[in-house]
C-alpha cells in the first residue's frame, strides 16, 4: 500500500522534469494513474467486502512511535474508490477544461499530490501518519485553490483555506499525541481496543475538543465553513474534486475513523449533532440565496457535510448505515453537478444563474447530466440519493422517542433547501429559454461532458442496483465503525410507510421552494447586509489585527540599526537579572573569607581602571589601542598573582599580538567618528544602560560567590591527572586529554577565522566594488 | 622600523624564542606551558622578526606560506587523537610509551596532540598577521 | 580582594557595553575586547581565586597535597583568550574592509544597501 501511495507523489515529481510533455491534450494519459488505482481498489472489494481487513507495516520512525502502518478496510476502501474513482474522471475532464493552460503541467502534479495526499489519509493505521498526510491535503488543496495565481481573490481565498484548516491541523495534532499519550500506542488498530482507558481519562473532553477542531475546520463545519465557499476560486475540476469526494470528506472520515474509539459518549454525541444541525441548515438556507452557480454548490456541500457530522454524531447503527450510503449519493451527484457547472462556465462565460436559461438547446447532453444528478440530489426513486435519503430519515426516526420528532425535522428541512439547491444547480440553466446572447454556445468537447454524464448515470445504476454497493462496500464500512458485525440489505423499495412519505414531503417541498425562490442579484446584496456578524468577518478582523501588530512589532523591534538592537538585549537581560537578584533575596558578604587587599595589586586594579577611563573616553584611536592594551597587561599581571601561570603567559602573547595586529592595520582604520552635534541625551541614557548593567552584573558576582562552588569535577581531574593522563599540570591535561574534543574543535575554529582573514583580504575587489 | 639595533637583536632572538617555545611545549604536561601557549611565542618570535626585516623578508626565510601549516596541524592532532581506534579503544584515549625518553620525558598520544595545536597555532596567528601586513605595506 | 575583582568586572562590563553602543565601527570592536575581558575575569573569579598555588603538582609528587586553583575556569578561559584572537583580527579584518569600501566609521551608513548589493 505504500507503494500505492507513493506512486502519486512520484508522478508528481516526475511532473517536474517531464511536464513538458504533458502541457498538450497528452495530459488526458495521466489519467491512467487513478484509473489503475482505482482497478487496485476494486480488486479487493470481495476480500474487504466479507469483512476482512488488510494490514501493512513499515518501519519509519519507530522510536517515536511513528510507522507506516497502513490497512485496508471497508471505511479505508469506499473513500480510496471515491477519490480514485472520481479522481479518474476529474484528470479526464481537467485536460479539456484547462486546455492549452501554461501550468497545465503544474496542475497535473498538484492534483497527483493532493490525491496521493488523501489516499495516505483513508489508509493510515497510525494516528501520527494519518495527520502527516492531512497536513499534506491542507498543503496541496492550498496549490490547487490557488492555481489561478494571478489573481488576488484566488491567492487570498488560497490563503483563507490553508489559515482555516492549517489551524485545525495544529489543534489535531495536539489530540492526536494527547491519545497516543494516553492509550500508549498511535496505531489505530491497537487504539480500538483501548476505548475505554481513553473515554474515562479525565482529559478525554479536551482531546475530544482538540479532534473536532481538526475535523470541523477539514470538513467546513459552522463556523469554520467560510473557507469553502472561499475555495470556489478554484478552477472547476478542483472544487468538483475538493469537496465531493476528498478534502472536506476527510474530516467526516477523521469523525468516522475514530467512531469506534472515541465515539459512542454523550459529549461525542451532542456536539456533533448540535454543530452539525447548525451547519446544515445554516448552509442549506444561505444556498438558497446564491446567484452564482458555484456559491450554490458551495453551501448545499456544506449542508451536505452538516448532514453527515450530524449522522456520526448520532452514532446508531441505522445513523452509521446512512452516513456511509450518503457519502457515497453525495459524491456522485455533487461531483457530477460541479462538472456541469464547469461546463456552463467554460462554455458561456457565465456563472450567474440570473444571466443562463435554455441552455438545453445547445448543450444537450450535459443537460441531461445536469438533470440526472439534481433529481439523485433530490432523491428521487430510482436514484441512490433516494436511497441516502431514506436511510437518513430511517436513521432520525430510530433515534428514541424524545429526539425523533425534532431530529426529523431538522433533517427534513436541510434536504428541502438540498432538493431546491440541487434544481437550482442542475435544472435551472437548461430551462427557459434561450437568450439570444447564448445562441452561439458551443458543445465541447466528450471528454468534458462525458465525465458528468457517467457519474450521472452511475446514480441512477447504483440506485437500482443497492445491493452491491451494500454488501460490498457499506456493511464492511459500518463493521468498521461500529467494531461488530451488521446484517442488512440496502433496498430499492422499502413499501409505504414513513419514511416514503417524508422523502415524498421533502420533494415536493424542495420543488415549492425551488420555484418560488427566483434567484436575483437582490438577494445575495441582502445578504450582504450581515457580513458584519459571520464568522468570516471575525476570522478576517482578526486577520487583519494580527498583520497589523505583527507589522508594527518588526517596525518596533527592527529598525535596522545596530545600537538600537543591542540597546534591546541589553535592557532586557537587565530585567531578567533584577528579577532573579530580588527573588533571590538580600546579599550577604562574609568577610572573613576574603583574600584582604594586598598594595601591588590594588595598584593593578587602578592602573586597569585608570586606561579603561583613557579607552572610554579618548578621541584618538591611538590612545584607545594602547589603553586596552595595559588592560590586558594588567590582566596578566592578576593571572599571575592568582596562581594561573598558563593563563598569564597566553594573555601576555596574545595581548602583544593583538597590539601588534592593532598596528599593522591602525593607519587603514578610520579615526573614531564623531559626530557633529552629538545629542547629550543619548550619551547620558547609553551611559546608564551600560553604568546599570555594570552595577547588575557585579551584584550578581557577589551573589553567586556566596554559593559555595561545586568542586566535584576539579576535585575529579586534580585526582586523576596523573593516574590516567600522567600528567601534572591540571590545565594543560584538561586541555589535551580530558576534554581533548573541545580543544580540537577550538583549532578548527581557529583555523577557519585564519581562513577568514585571509579570504578577506585575498579576494580581490570586484570592479562594482572598486568604484 | 628598520633599526639596526632590532634586527642584530632579533637575528639572535629569533631561535632562542623558537626554542623557548619548543620548551613551553614539551613540558607542558609537567609545568606551566603546552601547545598553545608554545605556538603563541614562537608565533611572537617570527612576528619579532618581521617587524624587524620587513615581512616579505620573513616569509622568504619560512619559505612556505603560514597557511600551509594549519592542515598539518590539525591533521597531526585528529590522528593522535583517532589513533586508540586502531588499537581497539575510544577516541582519544592516552596512549603512552613506557620507556621515558631523555629530556622530553614520558611521550604519548597526548604530546602528538599537543604538537597539532602548536602548529594549528603557529598558523594561524602567523596567517593573519602577515596577510593583513603584506596587504597593507 | 574579590570586592575589588567585583568592581572591576562591573567597570569592564558597563564600558564594554557603553563602547559596543557607539555608532563607531572601532570602538565596537574595542567593547567586544572589553566585554570578553570582563567575561574572562568573571569565570575566574567564580571559580574562586586562590593565591600562590597553581594547579600543577610538586615535581616528586603524583598527588596535590595541598589545595590548589581550581583548573576548569583557567582552562576555559585559555580557549577563550585564544579565540578572542581570532575574533578580534577577523573583526578587524573585516572593519578594514568595510571602510575601504564606505569610507566610513560610521555604522548607520551600512543601513543604506548599496546597488551592488542588491
Amino acid at each position: 500500500m505504500l507503494l500505492i501511495i507513493l506512486l502519486g507523489l512520484i508522478t508528481s515529481c516526475l511532473l517536474v522534469p517531464l511536464g513538458k510533455y504533458f502541457r498538450s491534450g497528452r495530459s488526458v494519459f495521466l489519467s491512467l494513474l487513478p484509473a489503475g488505482l482505482f482497478a487496485y481498489f476494486a480488486s479487493h472489494l470481495s476480500h474487504i467486502g466479507a469483512g476482512n481487513i488488510i494490514y501493512e507495516s513499515n518501519k519509519w520512525v519507530p522510536s517515536l512511535g511513528i510507522n507506516l502502518d497502513f490497512r485496508l478496510d471497508g471505511l479505508s476502501l469506499l473513500f480510496s474508490l471515491l477519490i480514485t474513482g472520481i479522481g479518474t474522471l476529474i484528470f479526464i475532464y481537467a485536460s479539456s477544461y484547462l486546455k492549452g493552460h501554461q501550468y497545465l503541467d503544474r496542475f497535473y502534479g498538484y492534483l497527483c499530490l493532493f490525491m496521493s495526499a488523501m489516499l495516505g489519509v483513508v489508509l493510515s493505521d497510525n494516528i501520527l501518519l494519518l495527520f502527516t498526510f492531512w497536513e499534506l491535503t491542507s498543503i496541496s488543496s492550498f496549490f490547487l485553490i490557488g492555481f489561478n495565481n494571478d489573481s488576488t481573490v484566488s491567492r487570498k481565498s488560497a490563503l483563507t483555506a490553508l489559515g482555516v484548516t492549517g489551524l485545525g491541523g495544529f489543534f489535531l495534532l495536539a489530540g492526536m499525541i494527547m491519545i497516543g499519550e494516553i492509550a500508549g500506542t498511535y496505531t489505530i488498530r491497537e487504539l480500538v481496543t483501548s476505548t475505554a482507558i481513553i473515554r474515562e481519562h479525565q482529559l478525554y473532553p479536551v482531546v475530544l475538543g482538540l479532534v473536532f477542531m481538526g475535523a470541523f475546520t477539514k470538513s467546513a463545519q459552522f463556523p469554520f465553513h467560510f473557507w469553502l465557499p472561499g475555495a470556489m476560486k478554484a478552477p472547476t475540476p478542483v472544487s468538483a474534486y475538493l469537496h465531493s469526494a476528498t478534502m472536506v470528506k476527510a474530516g467526516i472520515f477523521l469523525l468516522a475513523r475514530f467512531t469506534p474509539i472515541l465515539g459512542g459518549t454523550p459529549e461525542w454525541s451532542y456536539t456533533l449533532m448540535i454543530v452539525g444541525g447548525i451547519t446544515m441548515l445554516y448552509a442549506g438556507v444561505h444556498s438558497l440565496f446564491r446567484t452564482d452557480l458555484k456559491g450554490v454548490l458551495a453551501y448545499s456541500t456544506i449542508a451536505v457535510l452538516g448532514v453527515l457530522t450530524f449522522l456520526i454524531g448520532l452514532g446508531t447503527k441505522e445513523a452509521l448505515i446512512a452516513a456511509s450510503t450518503f457519502i457515497i449519493a453525495h459524491a456522485l451527484y455533487k461531483a457530477s453537478l460541479f462538472l456541469v457547472t464547469g461546463i456552463i462556465d467554460h462554455q458561456t462565460g457565465t456563472r450567474e444563474l440570473t444571466q443562463l436559461s435554455g441552455l438545453r438547446k445547445v448543450l444537450f447532453p450535459v443537460f441531461i447530466a445536469g438533470t440526472l444528478a439534481a433529481l439523485s440530489s433530490a432523491g428521487l426513486p430510482l436514484s441512490f440519493g433516494f436511497i441516502g435519503k431514506d436511510l437518513i430519515y430511517e436513521a432520525t426516526l430510530a433515534a428514541g422517542p424524545q429526539l425523533a420528532v425534532l431530529l426529523t425535522i431538522v433533517a427534513v428541512s436541510a434536504n428541502i433547501g438540498l432538493v431546491a439547491a440541487g434544481f437550482m444547480a442542475g435544472i435551472k440553466p437548461f430551462i427557459g429559454n434561450l437568450p439570444a446572447q447564448l445562441e452561439k454556445v458551443k458543445m465541447p468537447s466528450a471528454a468534458i461532458w462525458l465525465p458528468p454524464l457517467v457519474l450521472g448515470i452511475l446514480g441512477f445504476v447504483l440506485g437500482s442496483l443497492p445491493g452491491i454497493v451494500g454488501d460490498y462496500i457499506i456493511s464492511p464500512t459500518v463493521q468498521v465503525l461500529s467494531v461488530e458485525a451488521v446484517e442488512f440489505k440496502l433496498k430499492i423499495w422499502h413499501g409505504f410507510n414513513t419514511v416514503l412519505l417524508l422523502s415524498a414531503t421533502t420533494i415536493i417541498a424542495g420543488t415549492i421552494v425551488y420555484f418560488f425562490n427566483k434567484p436575483a442579484i437582490s438577494k445575495t446584496v441582502f445578504l450582504e447586509r450581515f457580513n458584519r456578524y459571520t464568522p468570516h468577518y471575525f476570522f478576517e478582523m482578526s486577520w487583519g489585527a494580527f498583520k497589523r501588530f505583527s507589522s508594527w512589532y518588526t517596525d518596533f523591534m527592527h529598525n535596522g540599526y545596530l545600537r538600537s538592537y543591542l540597546i534591546r538585549i541589553i535592557v532586557f537581560a537587565e530585567i531578567l537579572l533584577v528579577y532573579e537578584l530580588i527573588r533571590g533575596g538580600p546579599i550577604h558578604i562574609d568577610y572573613s573569607k576574603l583574600i584582604p587587599i594586598s598594595i601591588h595589586e590594588g595598584v593593578n586594579v587602578l592602573i586597569l581602571l585608570g586606561a579603561l577611563y583613557l579607552t572610554v573616553t579618548t578621541t584618538s584611536r591611538l590612545t584607545a589601542v594602547v589603553g586596552t592594551s595595559i588592560i590586558g597587561y594588567a590582566i596578566c599581571l592578576m593571572f599571575v598573582f592568582y596562581s594561573a601561570p598558563d593563563l598569564a603567559i597566553t594573555q601576555f602573547t596574545i595581548d602583544t599580538l593583538t597590539v601588534v595586529l592593532f598596528v599593522f592595520v591602525l593607519f587603514n582604520l578610520p579615526s573614531f567618528l564623531v559626530i557633529p552635534n552629538s545629542n547629550k541625551s543619548i550619551i547620558v541614557r547609553d551611559g546608564l544602560v551600560a553604568g546599570s548593567f555594570g552595577i547588575i552584573l557585579s551584584l550578581t558576582a557577589i551573589k553567586v560567590l556566596q554559593v559555595p562552588t561545586e568542586k566535584g569535577i576539579s576535585e575529579f581531574y586534580g585526582e586523576f591527572a596523573y593516574s590516567l593522563a600522567r600528567g601534572k599540570n591540571v590545565v594543560n591535561i584538561v586541555l589535551v586529554d580530558f576534554r581533548g574534543f573541545d580543544t580540537m574543535f577550538e583549532i578548527v575554529v581557529l583555523s577557519i577565522s585564519a581562513l577568514g582573514v585571509y579570504s578577506l583580504i585575498k579576494l580581490k575587489l570586484k570592479t562594482s566594488e572598486k568604484e | 622600523m628598520k633599526s639596526v639595533i632590532l634586527q642584530s637583536a632579533s637575528r639572535y632572538l629569533l631561535p632562542i624564542l623558537l626554542l623557548f617555545s619548543v620548551f613551553l611545549l614539551l613540558r607542558g604536561h609537567y609545568y606551566p606551558g603546552g601547545g598553545f601557549v608554545g605556538g603563541l611565542v614562537a608565533a611572537i618570535a617570527f612576528v619579532l622578526h618581521s617587524l624587524a626585516f620587513g615581512t616579505a623578508e620573513t616569509m622568504k626565510m619560512l619559505q612556505f606560506t603560514p597557511l600551509s601549516i594549519i592542515p598539518v596541524g590539525l591533521i597531526i592532532a585528529a590522528i593522535s587523537m583517532l589513533l586508540p581506534v586502531f588499537f581497539g579503544l575510544p577516541v582519544m584515549t592516552g596512549l603512552w610509551i613506557e620507556q621515558p625518553i631523555p629530556v622530553v620525558g614520558l611521550v604519548g598520544s597526548a604530546l602528538f596532540f599537543d604538537i597539532g595545536v602548536y602548529l594549528v597555532v603557529i598558523g594561524v596567528v602567523l596567517t593573519i598577521l602577515f596577510t593583513i601586513s603584506l596587504e597593507t605595506h | 580582594m574579590e570586592l575589588l575583582l567585583v568592581v572591576l568586572i562591573g567597570a569592564l562590563y558597563a564600558s564594554g557595553v557603553y563602547l559596543i553602543l557607539r555608532r563607531s565601527m572601532v570602538r565596537l570592536l574595542l567593547g567586544i575586547i572589553l566585554l570578553g575581558n570582563g567575561t574572562n575575569i568573571l569565570i575566574f573569579l567564580l571559580g574562586t581565586i586562590t593565591k600562590g598555588k597553581p594547579p600543577v603538582m610538586a615535581a616528586d609528587m603524583s598527588v596535590f597535597t595541598d589545595i590548589y586553583a581550581d583548573p576548569i575556569p583557567q582552562a576555559l578561559i585559555l580557549t577563550a583568550i585564544v579565540i578572542s584572537f581570532g575574533l578580534t583580527s577577523f573583526a578587524i579584518v573585516l572593519l578594514k574592509r568595510v571602510y575601504a569600501l564606505l569610507g566610513t566609521d560610521d555604522l548607520d551608513t551600512l543601513n543604506t544597501p548599496q546597488e551592488e548589493d542588491v
